[in-house]
């Protein structure tokens, strides 16, 4: 048995993806830019992708950039905007502390180029306040980028709130909404963003597949040269199959957000509950402003690692913080950001559901969780030491 | 980035061997800091200069508790001179390697058998071989890294 508790590291490709994605990879090989029979239905089907995206974000379809992923939209708003704000005397930036890395070691590097940069505090409860936004935008500022929701623990920044803040100050707002894009209900327009970041294997799409959304009116520079692809923006062959098949997962995932999120957050709420019960534990940011299907929780004790290896003993995958810190020893970035000592900000664990899960296998976590962390937990002298002291 | 654990180190890990305490143990020794998210404290019970038993306790990942587990198969039986000749190499090499980022776990093995050993010349007022005279690498996070 396989119990999937990952979803926010990656999602499965769904039949209604797979199927679209199937005639790209078939009958449909045309390139989109020939002007013969074949390629014209590939350009179809490229157009047809590129507004149903559109639509599902309240945008237009010559506002939709299509790119290799997440990390690609993020870099390009992020580098390309810094540069256009630097000509015109531009040299500030804004994000958070507990961005995504595709977001922060971007900044850094900008950093490292003569930008200065003020990151956000996101508080105890993993939320950026407004006023602080305000306050820290200056006349130099080129661009504010903030998450949408946190990757590790789901928190849900007020969006709608920072870009008019942004604009009030006529500044830009982007934001990667890679955790939130076919989670919650985004329109672009109506929240006032300038340019958001998806990427299409958080929503069972595929992966190596993503967009960048850019307000029309807002100047995006060439970020690939050597062909017209993407209004000359982006220059190569567009990935096809995996266009449509993120255009149709995204489809897919919006029509049916509604049911979706009622039954993921019953399954979400059922683990925090369970959690709870198990002594020296705690829940990882804002239990109201949160993604559906995200739970994060620290074990004192324990380290998560180790922790992450016996659920998957168990058939349980989970992750311990973000996947893309697995190969380094400090304890994960966004638990350090909301205040977490880093003695137990080793402690974490991430367990991210959707829509594919069930109730049964919350339960059956719910069983085999606290079974682990009391083996762990014997063997370690940390608790040991807690025991002693009454801390626990 | 991506990490992969040897099949002997999982095994390891899964089943730990000699997992526990010694109640009265004849030398006791913890390294690690749980800021650096490890610890290890190890028990030793030595009669006539032989091991005759030996547990351990630990707080870190995958590869901490693989290291001790292995760290104590290997001086378990073995003469107070032979456990001291233990090296962070002998335990990688017997768990059929360790990714770079978790080498560190495997000297942290080594300084927990070696200052468990310590704390049996001290308890003996027996003269510190030099083997065991090395500094212990709990001050920062990265000095365990070589």
């Amino acid at each position: 048995m396989t119990i999937y508790f990952d979803n926010a590291a990656t999602t499965s490709v769904s039949k209604t993806a797979l199927d679209a994605m199937i005639p790209a990879l078939t009958e449909n090989y045309g390139n989109p830019s020939s002007l013969h029979a074949l390629g014209q239905t590939s350009n179809q089907a490229l157009d047809e992708a590129r507004r149903t995206v559109a639509e599902c974000l309240g945008a237009q379809p010559n506002e939709i950039y299509f790119t290799s992923g997440g990390s690609e939209a993020d870099n390009w708003a992020i580098t390309q905007l810094a540069e256009q704000g630097k000509k015109k005397g531009k040299n500030h930036l804004i994000t958070t502390t507990f961005e995504h890395h595709a977001v922060l070691h971007t900044v850094k590097r900008l950093e490292k180029n003569g930008f200065e940069v003020t990151y956000l505090d996101v508080h105890e409860d993993g939320i950026v306040r407004p006023e602080e936004l305000a306050a820290a935008i200056r006349p130099e500022t080129a661009l504010v980028t903030i998450m949408y929701a946190n990757n590790e623990i789901g928190t849900i920044q007020p969006i709608e709130e920072l870009a008019k803040v942004c604009h009030e100050k006529g500044v830009l707002f982007h934001t990667d909404a890679v955790q939130a894009v076919g989670h919650l209900p985004i329109n672009v327009k109506e929240q006032g963003i300038d340019l958001l970041s998806l990427s299409g294997h958080k929503f069972h799409g595929p992966k190596g597949v993503g967009a960048l959304y850019c307000r029309r009116g807002v100047r995006l520079t060439n970020f690939i040269e050597g062909g017209a692809q993407e209004r000359n923006r982006r220059a190569g062959t567009e990935n096809l199959p995996g266009i449509c098949g993120m255009a149709a997962a995204l489809k897919e995932a919006v029509d049916h957000l509604e049911e979706n999120t009622r039954k993921v957050t019953a399954m979400r709420d059922k683990l925090i509950e369970g959690i709870r019960t198990i002594p020296c534990s705690r829940i990882n940011g804002s239990l109201e402003h949160r993604l559906p299907g995200n739970v994060n929780a620290c074990f004192e004790g324990i380290e998560g690692e180790s922790l992450l290896l016996r659920l998957d003993l168990m058939g349980i995958c989970a992750s311990s913080g973000s996947a893309c810190t697995s190969g380094s020893l400090d304890p994960s970035h966004v638990l350090l950001a909301i205040g977490l000592p880093k003695e137990i900000a080793h402690g974490s664990l991430r367990l991210s559901l959707d829509e594919v899960n069930t109730m049964e296998e919350v339960d059956y976590t719910l069983e085999q969780l606290p079974k682990i962390l009391e083996t762990l937990r014997d063997m370690s002298p940390v608790w040991e030491q807690m025991k002693k002291e009454g801390r626990c | 980035m991506a990490m992969a654990y040897s099949p002997k180190v999982r095994e390891h890990f899964a089943n730990p061997h000699n997992v526990g305490k010694i109640e009265n143990a004849d030398g006791v020794g913890e390294v690690g800091n749980a800021v650096c998210g490890d610890i290890m404290k190890m028990y030793l019970k030595i009669e006539n200069d032989v091991i005759v038993d030996v547990k351990f306790n630990t707080f870190g990942c995958g590869a901490a508790i693989a290291t001790s587990s292995m760290a104590t198969d290997l001086i378990k039986g073995k003469t107070i001179h032979e456990a001291m000749q233990l090296t962070n190499k002998a335990v990688v090499e017997a768990l059929d390697g360790l990714p770079a980022v978790k080498l560190h776990c495997s000297v942290l093995a080594e300084e927990a058998v070696k200052a468990a050993l310590l704390d049996y010349y001290t308890k003996n007022n027996l003269p510190v071989p030099e083997e065991l005279q090395n500094a212990k690498c709990d001050h920062d996070c990265e000095s365990c890294m070589h």
